[in-house]
């Protein structure tokens, strides 16, 4: 770790100064990633600015019966917080589903969206990998690979995203604000990440400089019918190597509205529209949710260590939704 | 060694268990480091220094977190609470002394960062906080009873290699005032040796 | 002068009660200084440069530019480092030579320890080393570990390779059923929750290291060879030690802070980090094991073969004995066992809590259940049918075997009797639910100790005796050992522990720690209840015996000595995901004389812990590209978190060996032997599936199918 200079910033226009003067510096909140990062050597500010104390730790209901969530929300308040519980369960359970108490109780939301993959290639500069030095290459494809991607991912990179909270948030198409030096600007999360393509190191379409101050998620009555289902190779405090969040509104047998995004599959968390076109109007049963997985999952192109992610993801939409659906239907 | 001012370190002032430490900290020296190497405060360990241990747990603003990610800098103004500042003198935490009666622990290294974990863990479920573990997480549903099962979960960022897990359970649930299967301290015969 | 009251009245026997830990409560407040903790004046930092190359030759070193940044105070390398010694046998024979460091340029694997870069803070040290450039020349690495390596060889570890009886082809033949299946296990990482830490210095002419090892004797006296110094010149210090599993020995980092303390002649502090740890601090090798097992239609065994293979480096020779349970466990007319290695480009491996036992169990155990539903005859059963009357392998008699008192009353407690053997037919909503068994044994031994106990003139007392208590107890058991041999409470009694200047002493080690330490403390306690009897008073100074147990160790008689076990497992699949978790779990062992209740169930189930981690977690992977770790940190290798582990019980029966002076027979390591196969074997009683690769990933289960 090098050294670097600390600055602790007072407001979002003063951060947003202090940051856009340096192109070696970084925001600093929780810490949770960016720390980690300096000491393996993957990052390597020149600055820090702090904006873990900055005013955007509230959650507001918005007038249209959305959420506002500041920035600097901690993973703890967002999940603890009963609108959020209420409103949108799964985002709460995505939260929850993610890293471990003291973790969460230190990471930001506008962290968790910009945190880096936990591909193995990626955290250890020792090996090559094209998004820490791009055009160093990819060791993933032929070497170690089974949780890694199999939707929209390129022969440049296969890591995937790791966030939970992404999941849900992708599911309840939230909004991403920002600030920069020359004013306000907001990125729906669809638009947020960028496709890999070759540029695996240019991940999100923020401008240079920006700082998220928050995410909005618009109204969803369906979000009040939720879950979120992570798989992971030990019960706890463990990356997904699989996960949906999934929200269902069906009557009558039928398939109203419903939301599905996965995670752990992508660069991104990955919102699953084509299973849900396929899915409004079908009836709520197994067979309908199967069919959608697999329109979802024809895009797929596992490697050959992670074509169990295609079967798991598949039982993950049926189960999920079957449950939901049984539950819609007490 | 202290570092001398420059724009790379600075002088910072850090309240751990109620006392006020004036001292002069590279930028780069997280807060357990800070703890550990500059002001003789060891009873936090160092597992992995990358958040994936849990050893190193604290309390900051009366919330755990793992200090190995927390720089010492910008800890400055937060309210630390080290294993050291737990006991109230000479009478241990209800945590620590579950953790004594019912050998939860080993080798001791993580100790000090379950029992931080530990009674967090018991405030968090108090305030309401859903886990994980929690079945129902709206807060239309009843808050969930303090299961082993909700325990393990609350606590699986603390990892123990000796293989203590059962006992710890144990040991917070004690703490919580719950009983769970067979906590065998029946005929236990307390600490004590010739000093 | 004062009257020691010893022996003149009735105390309540210490040993076989539950007693909370003697160092407990500075455990549970913090202030138990482990080896990093202990502040010196003075004190400089070292950190360890690895290589990041697979094989080949260090070209160069850029030292320069590190020296010349703020704080640094050396950079030690192979260009610059004192020599060493590496041709001696120490406690456990000839050294690794991987913690001989910078003798020379030649680079064996990814994470050889290169240079040592030495600053006056960490955060110096760390950055200096980051930024140290050395230049390799590269040569093809093969760090390729399969079955059908041609050059894989036979290797006596502390057990002979191989060993055979009966014509293993001709039993087979006549077998009403055989099973022969591969079984592989991963390599797996000690990762003790305390990383390698040292500090050495220089003091009056003294070396001294203030470390976090299994046994200072031991590691004294590697130093003291390593560093051809007087025996007596060198002091280490291990009071508390978080952790070890086989893995806390002598390692790079002492050498290289003993290094540095004398090229500075200050006090360094070198530790691992946990990345390092992964190429520093040794490993269990991974296995593949191929077990063949004939048995008659009543399910006798007519053959038993059983063939394991494991790993080593270039470097240093160390043999994973997979194939040494069989040996004990079971009797055939055919009885084949070998163990094998093959060099690779990779580090050394090295003792790993039950190592052999571990990995071997899982495969012979596994193989059994196959075995057991091949002929139709319940897993249990079908080992009481294959209990043996004598070592199967020596012919000697076992000190006591209560194997089969295990089985049955843990098959009481486990409610086996109501168990449908069927496979795939048990649900409990998304989970399907089976059961499973296995044996376990462990050798008891024990290893030559000194001890002191003296009777001071408060009427307390102070025992003696170079023990480490990585989370054992030992200490605890220790205090009561000696209560009981003085007649006295725990409270009368003090133990010094983890200082070589205490005297050698037994290694914590091979389960026999606790064993050998209380036979030491017993032999010299005895004495001097004898010579307090005398009634002759106590001088100031107090009156201290000594004992020596090297000569009552080497009367012991010829016979199987080992510690038995029945492991039980609950195991929940759901099918859709892949994903397992252990539902419950219960071991019964025969272990010897059980000294502290309350810490011995905690070894038990800890050690079972580390066989759910085993069966379901644990696995370094190696890229084949650069021959380093992929995910070489605790986010990557998982162990068994809070989670994982359901509420465990373990228990034992009395296993008493008459001729054993202090009945002890060791638990360290039992506690995991045999409990990933009651894992697995549970697993295909709630799928059909057999799982013969660990770890049981949820991938796996997904390709592999079964009854979903």
């Amino acid at each position: 770790m090098r050294e670097f200079t600390y600055q602790r910033a007072l407001d979002v226009s003063g951060a947003v100064a202090l940051l856009d003067a340096d192109p070696d510096a970084r925001f600093l909140g929780g810490g949770t990633n960016l720390v980690d990062l300096m000491k393996t050597g993957v990052e390597r500010p020149a600055q820090l600015v702090d904006v873990r104390e900055l005013p955007l730790d509230h959650i507001e209901v918005t007038g249209d019966g959305g959420l506002r969530i500041g920035a600097t929300v901690t993973n703890s308040d967002l999940a603890a917080h009963p609108e959020v519980r209420g409103r949108y369960p799964a985002l709460a359970q995505a939260v929850l589903a993610g890293a471990s108490g003291q973790l969460r109780n230190m990471a930001t939301i506008g962290g968790n969206l910009l945190q880096r993959t936990r591909c193995g290639y990626f955290a250890d500069v020792t090996k090559p990998c094209n998004k820490r030095v791009p055009g160093s290459g990819c060791p993933a494809a032929t070497g170690e690979h089974h949780n890694h991607a199999i939707l929209g991912a390129s022969e440049h990179c296969v890591a995937t995203h790791p966030s939970d909270m992404g999941v849900a948030l992708a599911a309840f198409d939230a909004v991403i604000t920002y600030e920069t030096i020359d004013g306000p600007g907001e990125l729906p999360l669809a638009e947020f990440y960028l496709p890999v393509g070759d540029t695996p190191h240019l991940e999100t379409a923020l401008p240079p400089g920006a700082l998220i101050t928050g995410v909005t998620l618009p109204p969803a009555p369906v979000a009040a019918h939720s879950r979120y289902r992570k798989v992971r190779e030990r019960a706890s405090y463990a990356f997904a190597i699989g996960s949906i969040a999934a929200a269902l509104d069906a009557r009558d047998g039928v398939v109203r509205d419903v939301r599905l995004a996965f995670g752990a599959v992508a660069s991104h968390p990955w919102r699953a529209r084509t299973a849900e076109r396929a899915l409004v109007g079908a009836p709520a049963d197994a067979a309908a949710f199967a069919a959608a997985a697999d329109a979802e999952l024809a895009a797929a192109k596992p490697l050959p260590h992670n074509g169990y992610k295609v079967t798991l993801m598949r039982n993950l939409v049926v189960a999920v939704l079957t449950e939901l659906a049984e539950e819609a239907a007490r | 060694m202290a570092p001398a001012p420059s724009s790379t370190n600075s002088a910072v002032t850090l309240n751990i268990n109620g006392e006020k430490h004036t001292l002069t900290v590279d930028h780069r020296t997280t807060l357990l480091d800070a703890l550990r190497e500059r002001l003789d405060l060891t009873g936090t360990k160092k597992g992995c220094d990358q958040g994936q241990c849990g050893a190193c747990t604290v309390l900051l603003d009366g919330r755990r977190a793992v200090s190995c990610l927390q720089l010492a800098v910008a800890a400055e103004g937060r309210e630390i609470t080290t294993i050291e500042g737990v006991a109230q003198g000479e009478k241990l935490h209800p945590v620590q002394q579950a953790f004594l009666d019912l050998d939860g622990y080993q080798c001791g290294y993580c100790t000090p960062g379950q029992i931080c974990s530990a009674i967090a863990v018991i405030e968090e479920h108090a305030a309401g906080w859903p886990s994980a573990a929690t079945d129902d997480v709206r807060p239309a549903a009843a808050p969930p009873p303090l299961t082993p099962e909700e325990i393990r979960e609350r606590m699986s960022g603390n990892l123990c290699r000796c293989g203590a897990y059962v006992s710890i359970v144990q040991a917070v649930a004690r703490a919580a005032g719950i009983e769970t299967e067979a906590a065998q301290t029946e005929g236990v015969e307390t600490e004590g040796a010739a000093a | 002068m004062t009257t020691a009251t010893t022996g003149t009245r009735a105390v309540k026997a210490s040993v076989g009660t539950a007693h909370t830990r003697v160092e407990g409560r500075d455990k549970v407040t913090g202030t138990a200084r482990y080896a990093g903790e202990i502040p010196f004046a003075e004190l400089a930092h070292g950190w360890l440069v690895l290589s990041t190359a697979a094989r080949g030759r260090i070209r160069s070193i850029e030292t320069a530019p590190v020296l010349a940044m703020p704080g640094v105070l050396t950079v030690l390398h192979n260009e610059n480092a004192p020599p060493l010694d590496t041709d001696y046998m120490g406690m456990l024979g000839k050294p690794d030579p991987t913690a001989a460091v910078f003798q020379h340029d030649r680079v064996p694997h990814v994470g050889w320890p290169v240079a040592l870069v030495v600053a006056e803070t960490s955060e110096q040290a760390r950055e200096a080393a980051e930024v140290l450039a050395v230049h390799y020349e590269q040569e093809p690495h093969d760090i390729a570990f399969s079955a059908d390596r041609p050059d894989a060889y036979t290797l006596d570890g502390f057990s002979p390779a191989v060993t055979e009886k009966g014509d293993l082809e001709a039993e087979l033949g006549a077998s009403a059923t055989v099973v022969d299946a591969e079984y592989t296990t991963p390599e797996e990482h000690h990762n003790p929750m305390e990383p390698h830490a040292a500090t050495a210095l220089w003091d009056g002419g003294r070396l001294e290291v203030v470390d976090s090892n299994q046994g200072t004797t031991w590691v004294a006296g590697e130093i003291a060879n390593m560093f051809s110094l007087d025996p007596g010149s060198v002091r280490v210090r291990s009071e508390h030690v978080g952790g070890g599993f086989g893995s806390k020995g002598l390692r790079a980092h002492q050498v290289a802070a003993v290094m540095a303390a004398t090229v500075l002649q200050r006090p360094v502090r070198v530790v691992m980090t946990r990345r390092q740890m992964f190429s520093l601090a040794g490993y269990r090798s991974p296995t593949t094991q191929r077990v063949r097992l004939g048995a008659d239609a009543d399910g006798r065994l007519r053959a038993l073969d059983h063939s394991s293979l494991s790993a080593t480096s270039t470097v240093h020779e160390f043999i994973e004995s997979s194939a040494g349970p069989a040996r004990t466990m079971y009797d055939a007319d055919a009885h084949h066992t070998a163990n094998r290695v093959v060099r690779l480009d990779v580090p050394t491996p090295t003792f790993m809590r039950a190592p052999g036992e571990a990995p071997g169990s899982f495969a012979l155990e596994s193989a059994f259940d196959e075995l057991a539903e091949k002929v139709g005859i319940d897993p249990i059963e079908l080992r009481v049918r294959n209990e043996p009357e004598r070592g199967p392998v020596s012919g000697l008699p076992f000190s006591s075997r209560n194997l089969i008192a295990c089985f049955r009353e843990g098959a009481r407690r486990f409610g086996w009797a109501d168990r449908d053997p069927r496979p795939g037919v048990r649900r409990d909503g998304r989970w399907l639910l089976g059961t499973g068994t296995a044996a376990a044994s462990f050798g008891a031994g024990a290893g030559p100790s000194t001890a002191a106990v003296t009777a001071e003139a408060d009427g307390t007392f102070t025992v003696r005796v170079n023990a480490a208590d990585i989370g054992t107890g030992a200490r605890t058991a220790l205090t009561l050992v000696a209560a009981d041999a003085l007649e006295t409470t725990p409270d009368q009694v003090r133990v010094r522990i983890g200082d070589s200047d205490l005297g050698p002493a037994m290694l914590a080690g091979g389960s026999m720690g606790t064993r050998s330490w209380a036979w030491a403390v017993t032999l010299a306690a005895d004495e001097l209840r004898e010579r307090l009897a005398l009634n002759t008073g106590v001088p100031p100074e107090g009156i201290t015996v000594r004992s020596d147990t090297t000569a009552a160790i080497g009367a012991l008689s010829q016979k199987e000595r080992h510690s038995f076990g029945a492991q039980f497992a609950e195991v929940a699949v759901d099918p859709a995901t892949g994903e397992v978790r252990v539902r419950r779990m219960l071991g019964m062992f025969a272990a010897g004389r059980i000294v502290n209740p309350l810490t011995a169930r905690n070894q038990f189930v800890g050690g079972m812990t580390w066989g759910i981690s085993m069966a379901l977690h644990e696995e370094a992977v190696r890229d084949r590209a650069t021959g380093g770790h992929y995910g070489a940190d605790l986010a990557g290798y998982h162990v068994a978190a809070h989670a994982d582990v359901p509420y465990i019980e373990a228990d034992w029966v009395d296993d008493v060996d008459p001729e054993d002076p202090v009945g002890i027979k060791g638990i360290g390591e039992i506690g995991i032997v045999g409990a990933a196969a009651a894992v697995a074997n549970a697993v295909w009683h709630a799928t059909g599936v057999r799982h013969r690769n660990l770890p049981i990933r949820p991938d796996r289960v997904l390709t592999a199918g079964g009854h979903a």
